[in-house]
């Protein structure tokens, strides 16, 4: 095992943990900002003897993306669509915190049932990264508000980038700015969208969303 | 091959052609109709080519789909459908370029003529591919552009319905094709269709015939999943009923003749199967088209009852062919092909006139109409002539087709055992067909008025409505005219009658209406499709709007997934 490796995983993982628990966007965003920088600087850890020119660039951009402008335009959108702080998880934070240890346990279970191509960097990178993925799916499926579905949907991504950091080397990172492409598109298209929703109906609540629904034959 | 391909492009081109000009809505009608014609006259000139050469009739080049290349070929099979669909759709566009003349302004003519160039082009590939893959997207190209062309007067609800009727059964239909060639391609190892196998017949055999018999019977209108002819054809502009009928639905014979050749010996109950479905056809498309007071949906019935004697035909060549009696396959399969040639023509005609009268008259009710022969004396004849050949009757084509049908099931009355009552059932229902569709023709209005010539038409009282002086030969209407076979036949029609019971003296404003629903529709069609509704129903609480919830059931299939492959 190497320290500074597993010094990051280990943050990335308490960091998850902290953001289930966190009951304020403003600290939600800022802790995914956090952890967008961490994973970030995951190749660099990695390859530290054998830096490549491309890899650094990855690595900037991607930092410069998860921790610089996608919180600031988050930011923005929180203030200008006038949203109220609290985070309103479906069944509280204890819940949402008890899901997200088990959802590490299954990572466990699942990664350990996994074949590799290489030998392993770190025992831990596997599961924390699924975890990672795992808890951005669990805010996106219980959090209210369509903002804090944008903050999992970049936590799913930290998770996807770690995997790919730790696993893949450098042949993952064209899949990789795909995906930030993907990410960063999506975060723009519901800042704005955020803005017009809150406009038009007074909050952002995506469960009164479903009045939008298709209509189902009642009888 | 080149001609077919020059003649391919210009279809599309033309159709295409047509749609970007749609605002100039003469130019575009006649962009799509002359491109249509010239395709049509390539196409034929390179049949002729073919006819005199038949080495240079094949193409195969490699392409990215896997397992097998673009591979396109024209063999006599091949060219025996092309020759009806280059034909009548060279034909059905010079009418259609009249017809729909009087939709400038209402309709978008580019589109329908985009769609119908569409059509006949992958009518052709169909015919030509040989491959399974080329082969289905050619055939959903035209389940496709024909569903389009239903959809022509998409504004009214029948028209509407008549399309979701069509594209429902064309989807079952290709589902089952899309299975039979994935064990086709299991059974030969290649998405390119083999060349005519000698293995004995097995299970797997069987499993494709059925899937064939099942995918190219609903396009062909075969009995049981015959139920989107009947709605599709009267909603359909009438140049596009009389290709639909005439040509398109041959492609599903084209396809099951296709595949009977790949599976080598047949077995016998293939044959069997085939004559029973053709009698069934025959017998119930024939008495549903006499209950029938809407003109097309009537032509519409008489093409189901034509396939059925198509199925006969080849159901009988079939059992030739497994019981090795050489005469039985040649009476068989010629009698059936030729009557896939003949009745492109005849109904084609049938369904030309059909769409001139309505046109003129503005009704495809029959009851309402009468006396035609006399204000359109052409149209008339003409009718009459499609009428008669349609039944068989000597002189026209439709007899000698008929009458190999004949020919070849009583060679097969000297076979032996189950074989005897099967041809003397064909026989039977041959003649049973041919006798109804005789009454069908005389019900087209048009013998009645030749019984009228020489006669007085005489002015009576205005009260009595035509009573003063009845006489035997008077029918009321049409309908009134098959009462009786159809009142012989209710068992099977289920006619509802509709009206008051008069019981006073003096009875109030009364009237009378019946309508045949259709069969198979009513038993089979319309319960099955409610079972499945009312278990989709008790589905609708899956679907609740929540987003979150949504997004966790995608969730839960990815990890379940994840699991499964670990």
């Amino acid at each position: 095992m190497e320290m500074p490796i597993d010094f990051v995983i280990v943050t990335v993982l308490l960091m998850n943990l902290m953001m289930l628990s966190s009951s304020r966007i403003r600290t939600c965003i800022q802790i995914a900002a956090v952890q967008g920088i961490l994973v970030g600087f995951m190749p660099v850890i990695i390859d530290i003897h054998s830096i490549l020119p491309g890899i650094i660039i990855i690595s900037f951009f991607s930092i410069i993306l998860k921790g610089m402008i996608f919180p600031g335009l988050l930011f923005r959108a929180l203030r200008e669509a006038n949203i109220r702080k609290e985070v309103e998880p479906l069944g509280g934070y204890p819940l949402s915190l008890l899901m997200g240890v088990l959802m590490f346990a299954l990572s466990f279970w699942l990664t350990s049932r996994l074949e590799y191509a290489q030998p392993l960097i770190s025992y831990l990178a596997a599961p924390v990264s699924f975890a990672t993925f795992f808890t951005g799916a669990l805010i996106i499926v219980s959090r209210m508000k369509a903002i804090t579905q944008v903050i999992g949907y970049l936590v799913l991504e930290n998770g996807i980038f770690l995997f790919g950091a730790v696993f893949l080397g450098a042949q993952s990172f064209l899949v990789e700015l795909a995906i930030l492409l993907d990410i960063f598109v999506a975060v723009f298209v519901m800042g704005i969208a955020i803005f017009h929703i809150s406009r038009e109906f007074d909050h952002i609540d995506t469960h009164k969303l479903s009045e939008l629904k298709d209509l189902i034959t009642k009888k | 091959m080149n001609i077919v391909f020059c003649s391919l492009t210009i279809f599309i081109m033309s159709g295409l052609l047509a749609l970007s000009l749609n605002r100039f809505v003469k130019l575009a009608n006649y962009i799509g109709a002359i491109g249509a014609v010239c395709a049509c006259v390539l196409g034929l000139s390179s049949l002729f080519i073919v006819y005199n050469s038949p080495g240079c009739a094949e193409l195969s080049i490699p392409w990215f789909v896997p397992d097998g290349s673009l591979s396109v070929a024209i063999d006599s099979l091949g060219a025996l459908f092309l020759f009806p669909i280059f034909i009548l759709s060279a034909l059905a566009a010079l009418y259609g370029a009249e017809y729909l003349r009087h939709y400038y302004g209402k309709k978008n003519i580019g589109s329908a003529w985009f769609f119908f160039n569409l059509l006949i082009a992958s009518m052709v590939l169909v015919v030509i591919s040989r491959n399974a893959i080329l082969f289905l997207l050619a055939w959903e190209m035209m389940s496709m552009s024909s569903f389009f062309l239903v959809l022509f007067e998409g504004e009214k609800k029948e028209a509407a319905q008549a399309g979701l009727i069509y594209l429902i059964a064309a989807q079952i239909g290709t589902l089952f094709l899309l299975a039979m060639f994935i064990l086709l391609s299991k059974d030969s190892g290649s998405f390119d269709f083999p060349g005519s196998q000698i293995t004995a017949p097995g299970f797997l055999h069987s499993i494709i015939f059925l899937c064939a018999l099942i995918g190219f019977g609903t396009k062909a209108g075969f009995m049981p999943m015959h139920i989107w002819l009947p709605e599709a054809h009267p909603a359909a502009p009438s140049h596009v009923s009389a290709v639909m009928s005439g040509v398109m639905i041959k492609t599903g014979i084209y396809g099951l003749l296709r595949v009977i050749n790949f599976l080598g010996t047949p077995c016998v109950w293939w044959g069997w199967l085939l004559i029973f479905i053709g009698i069934v056809s025959g017998i119930f498309g024939i008495l549903f088209a006499l209950a029938q007071q809407d003109l097309k949906r009537l032509l519409a019935y008489s093409s189901i009852e034509n396939i059925g004697i198509i199925s006969m035909g080849i159901g009988l060549g079939v059992l030739g062919m497994s019981m090795n009696n050489p005469t039985l396959i040649v009476l068989g399969f010629a009698g059936g092909l030729l009557h896939v040639i003949n009745h492109a023509f005849f109904k084609g005609l049938l369904f030309l006139g059909a769409g001139v009268i309505l046109h003129e008259t503005g009704t495809r009710k029959i009851d309402l109409l009468g006396g035609l022969l006399k204000k359109m004396p052409v149209t008339g004849f003409c009718f009459l002539v499609g009428a008669a050949a349609i039944c068989g009757l000597p002189v026209l084509n439709g007899f000698i087709s008929e009458f190999l049908i004949y020919f070849a099931s009583l060679k097969g009355i000297f076979g032996s055992g189950i074989t005897v009552f099967v041809c003397l059932g064909i026989i039977a229902s041959l003649a049973l067909i041919g006798c109804l569709a005789t009454v069908l023709i005389l019900l087209i209005a048009a013998l009645r008025q030749m019984l009228l010539k020489g006669r007085r038409v005489e002015r009576v009282l205005t009260w009595d409505c035509g009573y003063a002086k009845p006489e035997a030969r008077m029918q009321y209407t049409a309908s009134s005219y098959v009462q009786p076979i159809a009142d012989f036949f209710r068992g099977i029609l289920r006619t509802q009658k509709h009206g008051p019971k008069i019981s006073e003296y003096f009875p109030d404003v009364s009237f009378f209406k019946t309508e045949t629903a259709d069969l198979f529709s009513e038993t089979v069609f319309r319960p099955a499709l409610k079972f499945i509704h009312r278990l989709a129903e008790r589905l609708t609480g899956v679907q609740h709007g929540q987003l979150h919830l949504y997004i966790l059931y995608i969730l839960f299939t990815l990890i379940a997934l994840f699991i499964w492959k670990l």
